[in-house]
């Protein structure tokens, strides 16, 4: 099948690149940063002010994309809670030796518990590894979107984009 | 006999920000909903909208419900509920209350902002129990808590197809596929792959073939479509499903305005046949008005705004505003409904709308 965004609903990594809030692969290799998933022009733009370093631009119309000054950005992760499109994710790939911590936003129940290890999944929802829950944020200003943090082996990194927690049917 | 300055008809994001505006720049207002709640399609809406600040992005649906509900409180617009209209009458509106008492309403002016209703594909099988609109599928789990099945299949993948696939998952039931009869996803692509992210697949080409069951959906065969949209043979897949949701857009609620007179042209991208308005949403009829879905299928944001417009240019008409007064406000909700239609996505919307525009200016003699 064709790959890519509209066909499979997949961003490519080609596709990925190109657009202006993906970090690149020297600023990722520094420390936590955000990875902006956000690759048509749609009209929104909560995160440009959600972000208090302004890291993030939409500017007008507001059907620009957004773009990420990755200079400005600590990967604070405040954005991931507030953008509406739940596309936004931060990645550290500073975390530890051999694990890169990726955070990203969870809007299902049960939530993951702390400490535990879980399937860590890619962007077509796929187990790809296993990874640690570092961290399960939920605040009251997120409104309902939990932000998980994982550990896992830096090479899934830039695949792993979710988990699939076990609901008693086997994974 | 009652006369009203303005009566909204709808009170979805639409109606409800007519009324606000309205009642805001002095008009009597009186709203009317059939349902037993205002708010429309919001209070369902249990995912966070995009759009701008302004438009209460990054808020939840039911949150700008119950934000524009408050508002409208606030205005004293008069709202009157499980209250269906049964004819319009040149300026008079027929209704009746609390399914009981039938009588006649006088309105100066009427905005109707009575919404969409979801359209509907046919196939073998899609009269079994089982099989419905999306959109019912989410009112009946969002609203009345019920999950209507475990394992479903969702047909067509514009934005509705994808968010409800997804609130199907939050409500704890299975998505086996979203499938798609064109070679690309309908909706944004955030969405996608928000839901493939979930591990539900998403395939283009393909069309539903059949339902089977005995009493209610039991199973489903789905295949591939060829690039002239015929069905490829032999790549049939049959597999278990007991919900079939079908999201093949919408179409605006016109009867209303039927009745009263306005003249309609067909227009895909807005979803067929809708009220031709001028550029301060007043119909063919003069003091009447049209906003939101009623008006051409957009999305919530533009719903507002066009509410909003309606409910300045009717404070005009009435004069509870100036010319000037008006002016101002009517130039800037048009810059931004305007600024929302841009974009891939928005672009045939904007061009649909100014079609309209331009053939109400033509037969107004403008």
């Amino acid at each position: 099948m064709e790959k890519g965004l509209e066909t499979t609903g997949i961003p490519s990594m080609e596709e990925l690149e190109k657009t202006p809030g993906f970090p690149s692969s020297k600023r990722l290799m520094e420390g936590p940063v955000a990875v902006i998933e956000c690759l048509q022009e749609i009209p929104c733009d909560p995160c440009e002010t959600a972000c208090p370093l302004g890291a993030i631009e939409v500017g007008k119309p507001i059907t620009n994309l957004p773009e990420l000054d990755e200079d400005k950005c600590t990967g604070c992760g405040i954005c991931i809670p507030l953008c509406p499109g739940l596309a936004i994710f931060v990645i550290d790939y500073t975390y530890s030796e051999d694990e890169a911590l990726v955070t990203f936003p969870y809007e299902f129940l049960p939530l993951p518990e702390e400490d535990s290890l879980v399937n860590a999944t890619d962007r077509s929802g796929r187990p790809l590894t296993k990874g640690r829950i570092v961290k399960v944020l939920a605040r009251k200003q997120f409104d309902r979107t939990v932000v998980v943090s994982i550990a896992v082996l830096k090479k899934y990194a830039q695949r792993v984009r979710g988990i699939v927690l076990n609901r008693g049917k086997g994974e | 006999m009652l006369t009203t300055d303005v009566v909204v008809v709808g009170g979805g994001s639409a109606g409800l920000a007519a009324a606000i505006e309205s009642s805001k720049a002095g008009a009597e207002v009186l709203l009317i909903d059939e349902n037993a709640r205002p708010g429309g399609q919001l209070f369902k809406q249990i995912h966070k909208f995009f759009g701008s600040r302004r438009h209460y992005a990054g808020i939840r649906g039911f949150e700008i419900g119950r934000r524009l509900l408050e508002e409208a409180h606030k205005n004293e617009v008069e709202i009157k509920l499980n209250t269906i209209i049964f004819g319009i009458l040149g300026n008079k509106i027929g209704i009746v209350e609390d399914k009981t008492h039938a009588k006649w309403l006088k309105a100066k002016t009427i905005i109707f902002s009575c919404g969409a209703s979801e359209k509907l594909i046919s196939f073998p099988g899609w009269t079994l129990p089982g099989v419905m609109g999306a959109g019912a599928a989410q009112t009946i789990i969002n609203l009345h808590r019920v999950l209507p099945g475990s394992r479903f299949l969702m047909i067509g993948s514009g934005n509705v197809g994808l968010v409800v696939s997804y609130q199907i998952l939050q409500a704890g039931a299975e998505v086996v596929a979203i499938i798609e009869a064109l070679p690309k996803i309908g909706g944004y692509g955030i969405h996608a792959s928000k839901i493939r992210r979930a591990g539900v697949q998403i395939a283009v080409s393909h069309t539903i073939k059949e339902a089977y069951g005995k009493d209610k959906v039991e199973a489903v065969t789905i295949g591939a479509l060829d690039k002239n949209m015929n069905l490829v043979p032999g790549s049939e897949k049959r597999f278990k499903v007991d919900v079939i949701c079908l999201a093949v857009g919408l179409k605006p609620n016109i009867e209303l305005p039927l009745m009263a007179g306005c003249e309609t042209m067909f227009l895909a991208n807005l979803g067929g046949q809708v009220p031709i308005h001028d550029e301060n949403m007043e119909t063919t009829v003069e003091g009447i008005y049209v906003a939101g879905d009623c008006a051409g299928i957009e999305e919530v944001s533009t719903a507002i705004e066009s509410g909003r417009l309606a409910g300045i240019a009717v404070a005009e008409k009435l004069g509870y505003l100036t010319k000037n007064e008006a002016y101002d406000v009517k130039v800037n909700l048009r810059e931004v409904l305007d600024e929302l239609r841009g974009g891939p996505f928005g672009m045939q919307r904007k061009y649909a709308k100014q079609q309209l525009i331009r053939r109400a200016a033509h037969l107004k003699g403008v």
